[in-house]
C-alpha cells in the first residue's frame, strides 16, 4: 500500500468533492423533489453516487489509510517498533512524580479544587464579562459571568479560545530593537530623549494609534496624554469598526450613538445585512439569548426577516430571508422606509422584492413598538440612519431599541483617523509613533500602503506593542510584548455600557506590558504599575471611605454596579435621511467581511478558532471566495477553483466555494487570512483580501474582474463529513414545520418509536437510579453560532489537528454543528443541529469493542475508558451517529510547556491510537457528585451543567437527571417537539432534539 | 530410512507438552512482576529533601492527619502542607537541626520543598479523597500504619484490582465517620464492639452493612462503573 502513496485530492477523501459536480444534476435534483427535503451539501443535493459512499463510510476515504509517503520497508519497521511497545505497555513502571506544595499556601486556596475569578475580555472595545476558572493559579477554563446581563453565562468563540491564546507558545515573548531582544529598561531609555523633544514640540511629532477603546482608565491616560503634549494626535484604527453605525447615528441624530436591542420584546424582527447572531456582533450573548426566549412557538414567537448580502448563519436562520447585493440593500431600505412613513422614499424596487417589502412594511407596522429594524455594520451610514428613521416611526424606541452614548471612548472614523495619520506620515510630520496594539502593516486599507509608510517615511521612532511578533511589530523599532488579557489589570465596557474590571489570572508569562503601562510612560509616569493606575483612576470616580469595599465588589462581582448607560432621548433631525446616493456600476460586487473563526486577522494563531468550521461552509484554515451557484454556473466554476479577483487595479487569487444562498452577481472574500507573521500556525494559512480594500470601500465595492487561474486548491471543509445514514423511508434527521402545522399537529417531529423490550440484550432498570442523565438540543433555539465547539474543546482537552488532517476527515471535535440545506439552492434555510455523542441506552457501539473499552454506566452514561482501547475502530464503525474520533496519530502537543499548563486537569490527554468522544462532561458530573453526596443531598437540578450547555447563547442544550420528573430536560423532554435521531433504530438516545418550529408569514410563504 | 530415532517422538510430545508451561510460567512470571513492588513502589520508601518521620509527629506528638493534610475533607488531593505549617513549631523547636535545613531554606528563600509522591496513581485515575473520607474510609485503610512509619512508603499495589476490593465490597471495610483519622482503629470484634448509630457492633460485617446503608454508599454496580474513576 505504501507504494501507492501519491499527492492526495479532494476526491480521494471525500469522494463527494469529486471535480466536476455537475449543476445540472442538482437543477434535476432539485426540481423532483417534493416537501421539505434537507441537505448539507450542493453534492448531497443531487445524489452523486460519490456522496452515497462517502455516507456509507465510518470515516471519509483514507482516514483510515496510511498513505503518507513511508517506504514498506520503513511501514514494516514501524510495525515491529509498535509491537514491541505494545508488549510492553502492560508493565510500564510510572516515574518518580515531585510534589511541590507552597512555601505559605494563599487564603481560601485548596488544592484541587478551582477558583473562580471575574474578570472581562475586549474585543473592539467591547468587554464580555467573563468568570475563569483557575486551577493551582492556572486559568484553564472560560465561563460568562451567569450574573452579568450581557453575558447571563453564556460566552462567545472568541472569549472561549482566547485561553489558548494566553498559552500560545508564539506569543511575543520579548521587548525586541529592530528584532533584537532587548531589555524594558533599555526601551526606557532610548524612548526618553525622543519624549523630551516631543514635550517641548507640544507633541507635534507625536501620534499615537490605538484600537477601539472602551477602557475608561485607558481613556484617562489618553485624554492626559493629549493634555501634555496638545498638538499630539490620537489615531484609531481596527478593520473591522463601528464607522457606518457613527456616521449613520451622525446623519440621523447629529451624534454618535451606541444603538442597543431588546429583543426579548420584539415580535418582528428585520435585519438589514446584520449578522447580529454570530460572535463579534456587540451585545451577541445577550441577543441571541433573548431572541431564543421568543422562538418557543408554544409562547409568544417572533418573527424574523433578514436582508443580506452575504449568507450569514443569523440570516439562514431568519423565517424570511431576502439576498441582495450589498449595494442593494440600502435601495432596498429607503423603499421599506417609503412604506412605513419613515421618509426615503423615491427608490424603486424590483417586482420581487415589492412583494417582500410589502409584507416586511406590513408586518413591521402591524407591530409598532414591538418590532426592530438592525442594520449591519457593513452597510451604508444610509441604511444606519433609515434604520433610525424606521425605529422611530415604528415607535419602537424606548421599547425594542434603546439609545446610550457610545461604549467607544472616541467614536471617530477609523477610516479617515488611519487615513490621516497616513497622510502625516508621508508629510514627514510624525517622529514618534506609537502602536499599541493591532496590525496597520497588515490590515490598513491599501491605498495608504501603510507598510510602506511604516518602512520609507522616515518616523524616527516606530513603537509596536502587541501580544505577536507581528507584520506590523517587523517594521517598527520597539516591539513591546503585550501581556494578554488575563494577566493583566484593565476595564472596558459592555455592550450596554457597564463597566467590568479585568484582573489577573496569573503572572504575567514574559512580563508584558500594557497599553495603559506604556501611555503611562508617555505621560512621564513609568514605573507605575497597571494596577495603580487602573485602581487609582476608580479611586478618582469613586472618593470617599469606602472605596475599599466597593473595589473588592467590583472585582467580586465582575462589574461596577451603576454603570449601565441609562438610555436617552434622541431627536431625528429634520433633513436625517440623505439622498439616494446613485446605485454603483453594473457588474460584479466584493463584499469584504470579517472572518467567521478569525475575525480581522487578530486570532490567526489560535489554532481552536483556525479549526472550527464556519458555521454554513464549514471550511477550516482558510478564506475561500463565497460565490452564488447561478455565478458558478455561468463561469463554469465549481468549489475549489482558484480565481483571481482585480478590484480597481489590485489583485488577490483565491480558491471558490459556491454557497447555496449568495446573491448573484457579487462575492464575498473573508478578512483576517494569508498572515505573513502570525505564527507556527497561522502563517501561510488561507488568502490576503486585504489588497483589495480601500479606504473609499471599506465594506463593499463593484467593479470586480473575476478571472479563473484554471488551478485548484485544496479546501479542508468538514462539510459531508460525518453524513448520516438515514434507512429508506425513516424520518429527516431535523425536522421542521411551520408554526401553523405545529399547531394543527404539535406531534409532528415524533414518530412511533420502537417498543423499549425490542432488544437482544437484557433491558438494564434505569428508572431505579437516582439519576439517569440525558440532553435535550432545541433546534429552534440553536443559531449555529458555534460556540459549544469550542467551549467543549477547551473542557475536554481536544487536539487540534491541523489543515490536512481535516481534509482527511480526522478532526477530534466531540460535538459537531451539522448545517442542513432546506429549498431552493439560490435562496434556503438552514437548520443547525449540535450533534455530540447520543449516549444511547442500545448504544451499538459498545457490544463491539472487542476490549470492552467502551461500557455503558448504570447511570446511562456510555463510558469511554481510553487506557483499554486498542484503537480497532470497531465502535466508530458501527456508530450510526459519526460522534466517535479516533487519534490516527499523536495529535497532542505532549512537549510544549504552556499547553501543558492550559489543560483541564480532570480530563485524561488521549495519546495516538485512542478513541475518543463526548463524555457528556463525566468529570463535570462526578465533581457535582461528590460535592452533593458530601452534603448529604442529590445534585439540584441546574447547578450540573455540560460545557456546551454553560456557554450555550442561545440556552438551547439542557442536560439533567431524566430521573426526576420536575428537571428542566425532563420537562423538555415530555414537549411534543421532542424526537430522537435515528429513533427507529432503537438505539434509545439520551440527547434527544426539539424540533424546529419556524413562524413564516402567511402572505410571503404563499 | 528413518533419520530419527523413535526417542524423538517423545521428546517432540514432551517439547509441545512443555512449551504450554513454558509460556504458561512466562506469563505468570510476567504478572508477578507486574505486581511486586518493583513496578508498583508497594513498601519503597523513596528519597525525600528531609527524612520526615510520621511516627514521630502522629504517634510520638499526636498531631491529627489534617494538621497538615488540609484539604482531605474538601478536594480530591489530601494537600501537601506548605512550609509554612512544618516551620509552625520548627520555628520554635529544633530550630538548629541540620535535618531540617532544607524547611529552613526553603521558608528563606521562598522555594518549595519538591517531596517525592509516595502514593501515585496513573494520570488517567481519577481518586478524590474527599468522597472516601466522607464514606468511612479510614486513613489507615489505604495508607497502612502511618503511625508507624519512620520513613513513609506506599502501603498497597495501588493497581485496580485493590481498588475494586473495596469498591466491590466496601462493607468490608469501612467505619464511622469518627473514627477514619484514628490511626489506632479496630474492627470490632467481640471483645472490642464498635458503637455506630446507637447501636453496637461485633463484627464488621453487620457494621460495614449499617454504615454502608446510613452514608449512602452507592451500590457496588454503580462504584463500579468505569466514569467513577476514569474520564
Amino acid at each position: 500500500m505504501a507504494e501507492e502513496a501519491k499527492p492526495r485530492r479532494a476526491e480521494d477523501v471525500c469522494p463527494s468533492k469529486k471535480s466536476g459536480l455537475d449543476l445540472a444534476t442538482v437543477e434535476a435534483a432539485l426540481a423532483q423533489t417534493k416537501g421539505p427535503e434537507y441537505w448539507r451539501s450542493l453534492e448531497e443535493l443531487s445524489g452523486t453516487p460519490e456522496f452515497q459512499e462517502m455516507m456509507h463510510r465510518e470515516f471519509p476515504k483514507g482516514a483510515s489509510e496510511w498513505l503518507d509517503g513511508v517506504s514498506r520497508r520503513g511501514f514494516l519497521r514501524l510495525m515491529g517498533a509498535s509491537m514491541a511497545l505494545a508488549g510492553m505497555t502492560g508493565c510500564t513502571k510510572l516515574p518518580l512524580q515531585k510534589i511541590v506544595p507552597y512555601v505559605k499556601q494563599p487564603e481560601e486556596f485548596i488544592p484541587g479544587r478551582p477558583l473562580f475569578y471575574a474578570t472581562a475580555m475586549t474585543l473592539s472595545g467591547y468587554a464580555s464579562p467573563l468568570l475563569v476558572e483557575s486551577h493551582l493559579g492556572r486559568p484553564t477554563k472560560i465561563e460568562g459571568n451567569p450574573e452579568h446581563p450581557a453575558s447571563q453565562g453564556a460566552t462567545d468563540i472568541f472569549a472561549q479560545a482566547s485561553l489558548l491564546e494566553l498559552y500560545d507558545p508564539d506569543r511575543s515573548q520579548t521587548t525586541t530593537y529592530r528584532g533584537d531582544a532587548r531589555s524594558w529598561n533599555s526601551f526606557l531609555q532610548a524612548t526618553r530623549g525622543m519624549l523630551s523633544v516631543q514635550k517641548g514640540l507640544q507633541g507635534a511629532g507625536l501620534r499615537v494609534l490605538t484600537q477601539t477603546i472602551s477602557s475608561p482608565s485607558l481613556n484617562d491616560q489618553m485624554r492626559s496624554l493629549l493634555k501634555l503634549y496638545p498638538q499630539a494626535k490620537w489615531h484609531v484604527y481596527e478593520p473591522v469598526n463601528r464607522d457606518s453605525a457613527n456616521a449613520g447615528a451622525q446623519i440621523a441624530f447629529g451624534e454618535a450613538v451606541e444603538t442597543r436591542y431588546n429583543l426579548d420584546k420584539a415580535d418582528v424582527i428585520l435585519s438589514l445585512d446584520a449578522d447580529f447572531l454570530y460572535a463579534g456582533f456587540p451585545g451577541f450573548t445577550r441577543y441571541v439569548r433573548d431572541f431564543s426566549k421568543r422562538r418557543n412557538p408554544d409562547g409568544a414567537i417572533s418573527r424574523l426577516y433578514a436582508v443580506e448580502s452575504t449568507p450569514t448563519s443569523t440570516g439562514l436562520k431568519a423565517d424570511h430571508r431576502l439576498p441582495l447585493r450589498a449595494s442593494e440593500v440600502e435601495e432596498f431600505a429607503r423603499t421599506l422606509a417609503a412604506e412605513i412613513g419613515g421618509g426615503g422614499g423615491g427608490a424603486s424596487s424590483s417586482a420581487a422584492n415589492a412583494k417582500f417589502v410589502a409584507a416586511v412594511a406590513a408586518d413591521l407596522k402591524a407591530h409598532r413598538s414591538a418590532s426592530v429594524v438592525i442594520p449591519g455594520e457593513h452597510q451604508s451610514p444610509a441604511v444606519h440612519a433609515l434604520a433610525h428613521a424606521m425605529n422611530q416611526v415604528l415607535g419602537n424606541v424606548g421599547h425594542t431599541v434603546e439609545y446610550t452614548e457610545p461604549v467607544d471612548a472616541n467614536p471617530i472614523s477609523h477610516g479617515d483617523s488611519i487615513r490621516d495619520l497616513a497622510a502625516d506620515m508621508r508629510a514627514g510630520k510624525v517622529d514618534l509613533l506609537v502602536i499599541l496594539g493591532g496590525n496597520p502593516a497588515y490590515d490598513a486599507p491599501a491605498d495608504l500602503g501603510f507598510a510602506d509608510l511604516l518602512m520609507k517615511s522616515g518616523v524616527a521612532l516606530r513603537v509596536h506593542l502587541g501580544l505577536y511578533q507581528n507584520e506590523t511589530a517587523e517594521l517598527c523599532h520597539w516591539h513591546i510584548n503585550e501581556a494578554h488579557y488575563l494577566e493583566s489589570w484593565g476595564d472596558g465596557r459592555a455592550y450596554d455600557g457597564t463597566v467590568s474590571i479585568a484582573q489577573p489570572m496569573i503572572d504575567p508569562f514574559y512580563d508584558g506590558k500594557t497599553a495603559v503601562e506604556l501611555v503611562a510612560i508617555l505621560n512621564g509616569q513609568s514605573g507605575t504599575r497597571t494596577h495603580e493606575i487602573v485602581q487609582a483612576y476608580w479611586q478618582k470616580e469613586h472618593p470617599g471611605a469606602d472605596f475599599d469595599a466597593f473595589w473588592r465588589r467590583a472585582l467580586h462581582d465582575g462589574w461596577i454596579a451603576g454603570t449601565t448607560f441609562a438610555p436617552k432621548a434622541m431627536a431625528l433631525k429634520a433633513d436625517g435621511i440623505p439622498a439616494a446616493s446613485a446605485l454603483g456600476p453594473a457588474g460584479i460586487e466584493i463584499n469584504f467581511r470579517r472572518d467567521p473563526s478569525v475575525h480581522d486577522g487578530r486570532f490567526s494563531n489560535n489554532g481552536w478558532l483556525q479549526e472550527l468550521p464556519n458555521p454554513l461552509t464549514k471550511i477550516t484554515w482558510d478564506n475561500p471566495v463565497m460565490i452564488s451557484p447561478a455565478m458558478a454556473d455561468r463561469m463554469k466554476l465549481k468549489s475549489e477553483d482558484m480565481v483571481e479577483l482585480g478590484v480597481n487595479g489590485a489583485k488577490a487569487v483565491a480558491p471558490v466555494w459556491v454557497q447555496a444562498g449568495h446573491p448573484d452577481n457579487s462575492v464575498t472574500v473573508f478578512l483576517g487570512y494569508g498572515r505573513r507573521r502570525a505564527g507556527r500556525v497561522g502563517t501561510g494559512a488561507g488568502f490576503d483580501m486585504y489588497p483589495l480594500r480601500t479606504t473609499a470601500a471599506p465594506s463593499f465595492a463593484a467593479g470586480v474582474q473575476m478571472r479563473a487561474t484554471g488551478e485548484t486548491y485544496k479546501l479542508a471543509s468538514t462539510q459531508g463529513y460525518q453524513t448520516m445514514e438515514t434507512p429508506v423511508g425513516s424520518r429527516p434527521l431535523v425536522r421542521v414545520a411551520d408554526l401553523e402545522e405545529y399547531r394543527k399537529d404539535p406531534k409532528f417531529a415524533q414518530e412511533g418509536e420502537p417498543p423499549k423490550d425490542l432488544t437482544l440484550y437484557t433491558p438494564y432498570d434505569y428508572a431505579s437510579q437516582t439519576y439517569a442523565w440525558g440532553m435535550t438540543i432545541d433546534l429552534n433555539s440553536c443559531v449555529g453560532c458555534n460556540s459549544c465547539m469550542v467551549a467543549c474543546q477547551s473542557e475536554n482537552n481536544i487536539a487540534v489537528v491541523g489543515k490536512e488532517q481535516v481534509a482527511k476527515g480526522r478532526h477530534m471535535h466531540w460535538l459537531r454543528i451539522d448545517t442542513y440545506y432546506q429549498g431552493d439552492r439560490a435562496n434556503p434555510a438552514a437548520h443547525f443541529q449540535p450533534v455530540p455523542c447520543m449516549h444511547c441506552e442500545n448504544a451499538p457501539c459498545e457490544v463491539v469493542c472487542p476490549v470492552g473499552a467502551t461500557l455503558h454506566s448504570t447511570e446511562g452514561l456510555n463510558d469511554m475508558v481510553y487506557n483499554r482501547c486498542v484503537g480497532t475502530r470497531y465502535c466508530s464503525n458501527n456508530c450510526p451517529y459519526k460522534v466517535r474520533r479516533f487519534n490516527f496519530l499523536l495529535y497532542q502537543d505532549w512537549e510544549t510547556p504552556q499547553y501543558k499548563m492550559m489543560r483541564n486537569p480532570d480530563v485524561t490527554i488521549r495519546s495516538r491510537g485512542v478513541m475518543e468522544k463526548c463524555s457528556y462532561c463525566v468529570q463535570r458530573i462526578n465533581e457535582n457528585r461528590i460535592d452533593a453526596e458530601r452534603a448529604d443531598t442529590t445534585i439540584p437540578d441546574g447547578k450540573l451543567q455540560t460545557a456546551c450547555q454553560q456557554v450555550c447563547p442561545a440556552d438551547a442544550i439542557v442536560f439533567g437527571n431524566i430521573n426526576d420528573p420536575n428537571s428542566r430536560v425532563s420537562k423538555l423532554k415530555a414537549q411534543a417537539r421532542n424526537y430522537s435521531l435515528l429513533g427507529d433504530l432503537n438505539t434509545r438516545p439520551r440527547t434527544t432534539y426539539l424540533a424546529e418550529v419556524r413562524n413564516p408569514n402567511p402572505e410571503l410563504s404563499a | 530410512m528413518q533419520i530419527f530415532h523413535r526417542s524423538t517422538n517423545t521428546l517432540s510430545r514432551a517439547t509441545i507438552f512443555g512449551a504450554v508451561f513454558v509460556v504458561a510460567a512466562a506469563f505468570l512470571v510476567l504478572a508477578e512482576v507486574q505486581r511486586s513492588p518493583y513496578i508498583t513502589y508497594e513498601g519503597v520508601r523513596k528519597p525525600q529533601p528531609v527524612p520526615f518521620s510520621h511516627q514521630h509527629h502522629v504517634t510520638g506528638l499526636g498531631i491529627d492527619c489534617r494538621y497538615c493534610h488540609t484539604s482531605v475533607e474538601q478536594s480530591s488531593f489530601a494537600g501537601i502542607p506548605p512550609t509554612k505549617t512544618c516551620m509552625n513549631c520548627h520555628s520554635q523547636i529544633w530550630t538548629n537541626a541540620a535535618l531540617l535545613e532544607p524547611v529552613r531554606e526553603s521558608y528563606r528563600s521562598n522555594k518549595s520543598l519538591q517531596w517525592t509522591r509516595v502514593n501515585q496513581l496513573p494520570d488517567y485515575v481519577y481518586f478524590n479523597h474527599s468522597i472516601h473520607v466522607n464514606k468511612g474510609v479510614g486513613c489507615n485503610t489505604c495508607h497502612g500504619p502511618v503511625d508507624q512509619m519512620p520513613l513513609m512508603y506506599q502501603n498497597a499495589s495501588m493497581q485496580m484490582e485493590w481498588c475494586l476490593e473495596c469498591h466491590r465490597g466496601a462493607e468490608k471495610f469501612v467505619r464511622p465517620r469518627d473514627q477514619v483519622f484514628n490511626m489506632r482503629y479496630q474492627q470490632p470484634s467481640t471483645t472490642n464492639p464498635v458503637v455506630f448509630a446507637g447501636a453496637s457492633f461485633t463484627d464488621q460485617e453487620s457494621l460495614g452493612r449499617a454504615i454502608v446503608q446510613n452514608y449512602k454508599v452507592r451500590a457496588v454496580k454503580d462504584i463500579t462503573n468505569c466514569d467513577t474513576c476514569h474520564r
